[in-house]
């Protein structure tokens, strides 16, 4: 079918509009209440005791004078949970197993890292709590640690779990190891491909771990009921998984939980597990009250999950025209202690920006005394795409050719076939390079001690189970009710597209999150998900209510229902010969009870389809050569965002993926000291980019391939933009050192280095 | 450990409660004043999600002891919007979409309205500088100072429209 063919599509009124956000002035009147916000009557406080130790046996915890000291109502270990098998759960964005998430919460036998909750209690007051955990005595054996992912895979490393052996390997190994697993993924002939290359690269690049930052910590509030009834109200962004883990690591029937979804203060996949609830909601058991748990900044460095540090090598073959015809990468991600790193989601991620005929990637999975990582934007992706963008930019300098051009060279178009599987349909790669390039800033002039850095990245996206329900009052409104915690507007953006269905006002239409007992299943807000699949969903319960105000129509008018139409939140009788004026939703909801009593429609779906999406980033940087220090002078960032619900969320969107991408490349890291102790974990050592270390982030939203496969032709838009800017600021520096820099972060002192040794070369390049 | 009575203004209001003397500002206005509008990011005044005002001096409320508050004006972001109606920072942070998780917000706007009672008509360099001192892990900022400088022009345009009302007059 040609273009030409297609209808042209009815114009939006709502979508593509920048209304203010339904959840707003809550938010900046400080009425709106976020995970550590809740009083009850009678609410202890509970805190976690945690390991010194980065690995170690317990030997014997004694509780009893924290037991016995005033003010204290319940003191818990690993032996207030059930000991659980070792199966495999799906947490939404992550792999785990049911044994290692509760080992993660309380630890039994062995305490794996600093900061591992060992004992937790509930107190009266945060004071008394305080001094509870001092009292409680644990008796500990060190172990031997390791803490960096090469040591960890080292034959002769420090074991963490003499059960775990390395799946993907044949024969299935006899002795255990820390190498969780091995993934291999590829297709052609990669070392006849290689052998006939005209240039190959090699290169090995380094990425140090890095905390989501969310600036609220963890939060939750539990009450058990004496029937046996639990609540838990949590900052997290899914109340569903949190009742199904909780449920399991205690025990429970899911039934017996009710999960209530607060306002969340950030999470960029860090609350997509459970750490404080399961304790909480014990802790509550026990004392019969309320049990509030916050976790501290330095807990959250400590003990929430990090994503992982990397190694990874690069070797690209391409002839001197620019085409690349082989790509070999091996890429090991820590895992922290418990097995399910982001490596899989790395490998798949790391080559599809490219049509490359010959691909062989292998992929390590390992752990190491450190906490166990949790998803973070794009789990694995940025720092497979930090190595093969360098890489590229490297295979552009050699080649003398222009960065962008090699891309385009390169670049999957739509029908192009991953190798991980997928065939890509609606894809605007080719277009997004393009806008950067016909954009000024490709061409804007340098000054000394500038460079620039281009890179691109690639997200999957994701659908997945969503329920929404959409009602209609009589007072001519709707409301949306859907079970995501709405973590960056996507109420706003539920809303308009419930409106738009509708034919009404976005004024008219509220949306609000229910709790686990108020609507049918949803998983968890991650893998730019919500205004994909959720946003599917609403809009088919949208679909359903017209037709069901048309059906009411046609009732009231006495005509058939097919000479209904709904245009603008208004009922026309296309039969001239009925003296039918139009009606509004108001006065057809008015008359509900006549018709067949409350309008409204729950539609439950499996949302097929996400579309992935491309970012091209470009970054210019100023060193200073006396101090090493960058600053990020211009930012320009394009995406294929398939159509933007609400354009200022959307942008929101890229420019943080953005901001932490800069804060990654150049500053962010965990800190270890030689006994496995976390130096750096609180916000002062830990470095994220602050206002006065940003520029503006000029964003060019591509939509010029809506997704056919979404009613309003949305693709997730939340994670891609995390991709590019580790490379894209690297890219830069390297520019500017004249010399490749291939480990982040790429802090003062590493770039002081780097130009130090950059000038020694010179200099010896001089003289000989 | 003794608790004192602290009298002090929260929001122009006189209010008297019973506080701790390791006790924070924070933890008072949030738990004993059921003012939970100031955050708790880190309690070490490293991301400002706590700010508020003392006399008139913007401070993290992490960093100041319950009692200093005794016989001294404290003005949090629940007293920014007078009588339901939104201070220009407030409609600025909505219009332009400056919030996403909104954790940081109320801190943001407490310290955006610090800046612009000094400095009406800030540059962008000046305002990123006066919140160096917040961290927001969603926006990447761009928009939050978009958000401090349309609302500085609203404010400065309203300050002039009455005098020029004045003098048409």
């Amino acid at each position: 079918m040609s273009d030409n063919a297609k209808p042209a599509p009815p114009a939006l009124k709502v979508v593509g509009q920048r209304p203010i956000r339904p959840d707003g002035a809550d938010k900046v009147t400080g009425r709106a209440n976020f995970g550590a916000d809740l009083r009850l009557p009678g609410m202890l406080t509970g805190r976690v005791k945690r390991s010194p130790h980065a690995h170690a046996r317990i030997l014997r915890i004694d509780t009893s004078a924290a037991s016995a000291l005033p003010g204290v109502k319940a003191v818990v270990t690993a032996a207030d949970f059930p000991v659980l098998a070792n199966e495999s759960i799906d947490t939404g964005e992550g792999s785990a197993t049911l044994r290692d998430l509760a080992l993660n919460c309380m630890a039994r036998d062995k305490v794996l890292y600093v900061g591992h909750a060992v004992a937790a209690v509930a107190a009266t007051t945060p004071d008394i709590a305080e001094a509870a955990l001092r009292l409680i005595e644990v008796d500990y054996e060190p172990l031997p640690f390791v803490i960096e992912v090469e040591a960890a895979m080292a034959a002769d490393a420090p074991l963490l779990h003499d059960d775990l052996f390395t799946k993907g390997v044949t024969p299935k190994p006899t002795t255990p190891s820390n190498i969780a697993e091995k993934i291999q993924l590829g297709r052609g002939d990669v070392a006849q491909a290689m052998a006939s290359a005209e240039l190959v690269i090699d290169g090995r690049y380094v990425t140090a771990p890095v905390h989501q930052g969310y600036i609220e910590p963890q939060a939750c509030v539990a009450s058990a009921g004496a029937d046996g009834q639990h609540q838990l109200w949590v900052s997290t962004q899914g109340h569903f998984a949190v009742r199904s883990m909780c449920a399991k690591l205690l025990g429970l029937p899911l039934a017996d939980l009710k999960v209530t979804a607060a306002e969340i203060g950030g999470g960029f996949g860090g609350k997509t597990t459970v750490y404080l609830e399961p304790v909480a909601l014990a802790l509550s058991r026990l004392s019969g009250r309320p049990v509030r748990m916050v976790m501290s900044r330095a807990e959250v460095f400590d003990a929430s999950g990090p994503t992982s540090g990397t190694v990874m090598h690069v070797r690209l073959g391409a002839k001197t025209d620019g085409t690349i015809v082989a790509a070999d990468l091996t890429l090991k991600y820590q895992a922290g202690a418990f097995a399910g790193s982001p490596v899989g989601a790395g490998c798949m991620a790391a080559l599809a920006c490219y049509a490359i005929e010959h691909i062989a990637i292998t992929g390590f999975d390992v752990v190491s005394n450190r906490p166990k990582v949790a998803a973070y934007r794009a789990p694995g992706a940025p720092m497979a795409a930090f190595a093969v963008e360098s890489a590229i930019d490297e295979l552009a300098l050699k080649l003398a050719m222009d960065p962008i051009d090699l891309r385009l060279k390169n670049a999957v178009k739509p029908g192009a076939k991953a190798v991980y599987g997928a065939t890509f349909r609606e894809i605007a790669f080719v277009e997004t390079l393009q806008a950067i390039k016909h954009h000024p800033h490709y061409r804007a002039p340098l000054g000394p001690n500038q460079g620039r850095g281009l890179a691109c990245g690639f997200w999957f996206n994701i659908g997945g189970e969503s329920t929404a329900a959409v009602h209609v009052d009589e007072g001519g409104g709707a409301t949306v009710v859907s079970a995501n915690p709405d973590i960056g507007g996507s109420r706003a953006s539920l809303a308009m597209m419930a409106a738009e269905t509708l034919g009404l006002p976005i004024e008219r239409v509220r949306a609000v999150i229910a709790d686990t007992t108020a609507i049918g299943y949803s998983a968890l807000t991650g893998g730019s998900r919500v205004t994909f699949a959720t946003g599917m969903a609403v809009v088919q319960a949208a679909e359903k209510v017209v037709a069901d105000l048309k059906r009411r129509a046609a009732l009231l008018w006495d005509c058939p229902v097919d000479q209904v139409e709904w245009t603008d939140g208004t009922a026309h009788c296309s039969d001239a010969s009925k003296d039918a004026k139009p009606m509004s939703l108001k006065q057809i909801a008015g008359r509900s009870a006549k018709t067949g009593g409350p309008i409204g429609a729950e539609v439950s779906l499996n949302a097929q389809g996400a579309g992935p999406g491309f970012a091209v980033h470009l970054c210019d940087i100023e060193l200073d050569p006396q101090t090493g220090r960058s600053t990020v002078l211009r930012y320009t960032a394009a995406q294929d965002v398939g159509r933007a619900i609400h354009p200022s969320y959307v942008e929101g969107q890229v420019q943080g993926g953005a901001a932490q991408g800069i804060g990654w490349a150049l500053n962010e890291a965990y800190v270890y000291d030689d006994q496995g102790v976390l130096l750096n974990p609180g916000f002062l050592d830990y470095r994220m980019p602050v206002a006065s270390d940003l520029p503006m982030i000029d964003t060019i939203l591509i939509e010029t391939a809506p997704n056919a496969r979404h009613p309003y032709g949305a693709k997730g838009v939340g994670e891609a933009p995390i991709v590019p800017p580790l490379a894209a600021v690297a890219n830069a520096i390297s520019h500017v050192v004249g010399m490749r820099m291939n480990e982040l972060p790429l802090s003062p002192p590493r770039v002081l280095d780097a130009i130090d040794a950059a000038a020694a070369a010179a200099r010896s390049a001089k003289a000989a | 450990m003794s608790q004192q009575i602290i009298h002090t203004t929260v929001n122009g209001e006189a209010i008297s409660f019973l506080g701790g003397p390791t006790q924070t500002l924070l933890d008072a206005l949030r738990d004993n004043l059921g003012q939970t509008g100031s955050k708790e990011g880190c309690s070490s005044g490293d991301c400002g999600a706590c700010s508020v005002m003392l006399d008139g001096r913007l401070v993290c409320a992490c960093l100041v002891l319950a009692p200093e508050a005794d016989g001294r004006r404290v003005d949090t972001i629940e007293g920014m919007a007078v009588n339901g109606q939104m201070h220009p920072l407030q409609q600025q942070f909505l219009e332009q979409a400056a919030l996403q998780c909104g954790f940081c917000t109320p801190g943001f706007l407490v310290a955006a309205k610090a800046l612009l009672d000094l400095n009406p008509d800030p540059t962008e360099t000046e305002i990123r500088y006066a919140l160096a001192g917040n961290l927001c892990r969603c926006t990447g900022y761009d928009k939050i100072v978009r958000a401090v400088q349309a609302a500085a022009a609203q404010m400065r345009a309203a300050a002039v429209a009455p005098a020029t009302a004045e003098v048409a007059r």
